[in-house]
């Protein structure tokens, strides 16, 4: 190890997940995922110290999927304790700006709530932070600047210098969590400090429905080799020949759905 | 001169032995605390010795005449000889009582000796290579020492020297059989052994004058409501004592080895070594005196432990070794075969699960893809991860009742995970199909059922399988019926006997439960079933390891094969010797990489009987048998065979009303 890689103070921000399938609280994805990541700098840059800090209202369930990242390997869990419906920002900020970590690791997008994915960038706004997105991997943490190595889509990565503190979300891109194991996740603490709750009124004025299921392109494939069936696949759906209709009679309309449909094979 | 030097040396080796159990004994009781009635289990030593152990040392009639012969005499030369030689009670019939003991011992060892001229694998070298001789010292110079007690020599027979040489063979035999009884030589498994029969953590194996044992397969639960309570296994102090006392009695004869299908596989677990590396651990050093076959792979003598440290290295990222490494521990199938063979009745599934407790719990270390199926259990009640609302869509043709819409039936069917496979799907139809025709009244749970925690325990998640298991027995003690019936033995030896310890004062989770070729047996026996005859080719059955050695079920699938027309062509191992289809104990999920593949060799065994079709009567089974390339037999359920042959009741024959309404009775009495 080179002497001027020291260890960092690292804070992961989690969230009470929800499961695809059956909406049971979980450990967020994400966040786990920030959490291994963090674990990892622990390893590489010793003397790191890696803290775990959540907002929002305590219950039986959401505890159950907090626990879910102490059983990964921590003692505690801060747990700014907000009623439901309190804006987890500045809660966050506050307590983030007091005692300031070098680096903040967030999921990219909660599973539960708005999932709107801003929090990060509504983070750094506030505390005047560089923010990076899609994080792959820490490479190295040198005089306060760290080496970040971005992932951007398909398997594409770009290397980052950017001075600390910073925050950085993470996607699945970042490496897999490991277990929860239930002995550390039930021995562990959750600190819970009270804090001022803003009531979110902006989501206060949302309405919230059950999600539809999107229609999504269709992808036909027409490929004669092994190669071409694999770039397709890989490929993401392109809908480069798409075509806007305006000011069009209904028919004029009917008739160019009726000829795409005919194109792409649906109707025959 | 002998005279004088034969008490001094029977009572400084009883002495020397003394002190030797002392040190054993404090050995164990390093382990942590366990309830055992120590006197009731003393007094049950006798016959737990003499009936069940001798049970299954008969396997084999010949180390069984052997062990009888040796074992007997040096217990009665041994206690004569103290009242002969160290009391001089020489008068009378004791004296050639004596010479009667050691004689017969002598004929014992020398078929020891005979056994370990050419000894097979399985069997420990090292110093068990010298006890035949140790026992011909013993006896023969007992023999000759007690010639002129009974006149047959004059007292002062012979030279002193001839004196000398004898006291020195009385040394050694007395140093082996008695000093090395409790000091740890190849005779501690007698001390050890009996100790360990009469304390023995599943009393309810032993026969009493009462009844048979019984099979006692079912796992212990961990208290998890005590925090301070250990999660397992780390350490071997964390044993409970009497298991420490279980694994010091191994006889290192290698029966569990030969039976392993993970070391046949060539993985890295041996049952006889990993007893021993508890040994090694409980008293602190290292593996390299170890004498028999290693784990596939790994050389002995590059681990080492102690009664306080880790079994398995915590970070096995470095390299680090301790006294098992973790792939040994998953290896396991939790076939049972090696605990069905073992003549000392060691537990080593127990164990296993022990261990691997601690490495999920609280290390968090599951293999593979072992986190993955954990999680899926958490997050949706399944191993697969699919939407527990589809439990029933394999039957969404058939309206079976639901047990939420008819609250009470005869029997209740419990599906089991296979409702996601599309393999067992089949295997559930053709069930389903034989209910009808027999017109049992049943129902299913549908979306109500969960998992039954098997894989969860097995991959040591005793969290997990407990609320698994709670929130079953919450769910079925709703309703009202007389047995459970499932196609899955795992459900069925979860249910029926894991279950139980967790039911509380509100609710008694002790329910019948079926493997479903029992119910197809009993149905047919009451008529309810007629079968075609049989047309197709030879066919052969693999008993599933959760309904033979679990469950003692092993002729219930041959009686419904037997209706069905069909002469089963028997496996050089099948019955309670059955080989393991490598589908048990979650091995398909940690999956630790072997030179063969176990369901490979089972349909190995499959072939040689020149069978065309393999019987099974268990998904994980027909998974893992249907899994194998180029087999040449085919995989079907008892239950697929059933309801391909299925006929028309002949009239007159059929369920009458008055059965259909006697089984109404009974349900009503029930309730
Ligand atoms: S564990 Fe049992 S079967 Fe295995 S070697 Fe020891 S005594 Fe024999
Ligand atoms: S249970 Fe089966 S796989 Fe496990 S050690 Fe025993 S014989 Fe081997």
């Amino acid at each position: 190890m080179r002497p001027e890689q020291q260890g960092i103070e690292v804070a992961v921000l989690v969230s009470v997940g929800r499961h695809p399938i059956t909406g049971r609280a979980r450990r967020a994805d994400q966040d786990a995922r920030g959490l291994e990541m963090a674990l990892g700098l622990e390893h590489q840059l010793p003397g790191s110290r890696v803290s775990l800090l959540h907002a929002g209202p305590r219950s039986e369930e959401g505890e159950a999927a907090l626990r879910g990242y102490l059983g990964m390997g921590l003692d505690t869990l801060t747990l700014l304790e907000q009623a439901e419906g309190s804006d987890a920002i500045p809660a966050l900020a506050e307590h983030l700006a007091a005692a300031p970590p070098q680096l903040v690791i967030t999921g990219a997008r909660a599973e539960r709530g708005e999932g709107s994915g801003l929090l990060p960038y509504a983070l750094a706004e506030r505390l005047g932070w560089p923010l990076v997105n899609g994080l792959a991997a820490v490479e190295k943490v040198e005089n306060g600047v760290a080496t970040l190595l971005q992932a951007l889509p398909r398997g594409q990565r770009r290397r980052l210098k950017v001075r600390l503190p910073a925050i950085v979300s993470v996607d699945a891109a970042a490496p897999a969590a490991r277990q929860s194991a239930f002995g550390p996740a039930r021995r562990a603490e959750l600190a819970a400090t009270a804090v001022s709750a803003e009531p979110d009124r902006e989501l206060a004025e949302w309405q919230l429905a059950p999600a539809r299921k999107r229609p999504k392109r269709l992808k036909i494939v027409k490929a004669a080799s092994a190669r071409d069936r694999f770039k397709a696949a890989a490929a993401k759906a392109e809908g480069g020949s798409g075509q806007v209709l305006e000011g069009v009679s209904a028919e004029q309309g009917a008739e160019a759905i009726l000829k795409l449909l005919n194109e792409e094979g649906v109707l025959r | 001169m002998l005279e004088t030097l034969l008490p001094i040396l029977i009572f400084a080796a009883l002495g020397l032995a003394v002190i030797g159990a002392i040190r054993r004994i404090r050995l164990w009781r390093q382990g942590r605390p366990a309830a055992v009635p120590l006197l009731k289990g003393l007094a049950a030593l006798p016959r737990r010795y003499l009936v069940d152990l001798h049970h299954v040392v008969e396997r084999d009639k010949m180390i069984s005449n052997t062990h009888v012969a040796t074992a007997g005499g040096f217990v009665a030369a041994a206690v004569l000889m103290i009242l002969v030689h160290g009391l001089g009670l020489a008068q009378g019939v004791l004296g050639w009582l004596l010479l009667a003991a050691s004689a017969t011992m002598f004929v014992g060892s020398l078929f020891v000796a005979r056994r370990r001229r050419n000894p097979p694998a399985r069997l420990s070298k090292g110093p068990w290579m010298r006890l035949p001789k140790s026992l011909m010292a013993f006896s023969l110079s007992v023999f000759a020492i007690t010639l002129p007690a009974v006149g047959i020599l004059p007292a002062d027979f012979g030279h002193w020297l001839l004196a000398l040489v004898l006291a020195a063979v009385v040394v050694w035999g007395l140093g082996e059989m008695v000093f090395g009884m409790t000091w740890g030589g190849p005779m501690k498994h007698a001390f050890a052994g009996a100790l360990h029969l009469a304390f023995h953590r599943r009393a309810e194996r032993f026969s009493t004058k009462g009844g048979q044992g019984n099979r006692s397969t079912g796992l212990k639960a961990l208290n998890l409501d005590d925090e301070a309570a250990p999660l397992g296994v780390e350490t071997p102090a964390d044993f409970t004592w009497n298991q420490l006392l279980g694994f010091d009695a191994c006889v290192q004869c290698g029966r569990c080895e030969s039976v392993c299908p993970a070391l046949a596989a060539g993985q890295p677990l041996n049952p006889k070594k990993l007893i021993q590396d508890m040994v090694v651990g409980m008293a602190g050093g290292s593996n390299a005196n170890y004498a028999g076959t290693p784990y596939p792979g790994k050389p002995t003598g590059e681990h080492h432990g102690s009664p306080h440290g880790p079994i398995v290295a915590p970070d096995a990222t470095t390299g680090g070794k301790a006294l098992v490494d973790a792939e040994t521990l998953w290896s396991c199938t939790t076939c049972r075969a090696c605990v069905e063979e073992c003549p000392m009745m060691i537990e080593h599934v127990d164990a296993i699960v022990d261990m691997r407790r601690h490495l999920t719990l609280e290390r968090g270390q599951t293999p593979n893809k072992g986190a993955e199926v954990l999680d899926n259990l958490i997050a949706t009640d399944n191993p697969g991860g699919f939407d527990p609302g589809s439990r029933l869509h394999w039957a969404a043709d058939l309206n079976l009742p639901l047990m939420a819409d008819v609250k009470q039936a005869e029997v209740l069917l419990w599906l089991g995970d296979g409702a996601f496979d599309m393999r067992n799907q089949r295997t559930l139809r053709a069930l389903v199909k034989i209910l009808h025709a027999a017109e049992v009244e049943f129902a299913v749970l549908g979306t109500e059922e969960r998992d039954s925690g098997d894989v969860a325990r097995r991959l040591g998640d005793e969290a997990t399988f407990q609320s698994l298991a709670k929130r079953n027995i919450a769910t079925l003690s709703k309703y009202r019926f007389q047995r459970i019936v499932t196609c899955d033995p795992h459900s069925f030896h979860v249910l029926g006997n894991e279950y139980g310890e967790l039911g509380g004062p509100d609710f008694n989770a002790n329910w019948e439960v079926r493997h479903h070729s029992t119910f197809i047996a009993e149905l047919y026996d009451a008529g309810r079933l007629a079968f075609a005859p049989w047309k197709g080719g030879s066919v052969t059955y693999h008993d599933p390891c959760y309904l033979g050695r679990y469950n003692g079920e092993f002729d219930a699938p041959r009686n419904v094969l037997k209706a069905l027309g069909i002469e089963v062509k028997e496996m050089e191992r099948s019955g309670f010797r059955s080989r393991c289809c490598g589908g048990g104990g979650g091995a398909p999920i940690t999956d630790i990489p072997g030179e063969r593949r176990i369901p490979d060799m089972r349909m190995n065994d499959v072939k040689e009987t020149g069978s065309e079709l393999v019987a099974v009567g268990c998904p994980q089974c027909t998974a893992m048998l249907e899994g194998v390339v180029d087999a040449t037999a085919e995989v079907r359920d008892i239950a697929e065979l059933v309801a391909d042959a299925l006929v028309a009741r002949p009239a007159g024959e059929a369920v009458d009303a008055s059965r259909r309404s006697a089984g109404k009775t009974t349900v009503e009495e029930v309730l």
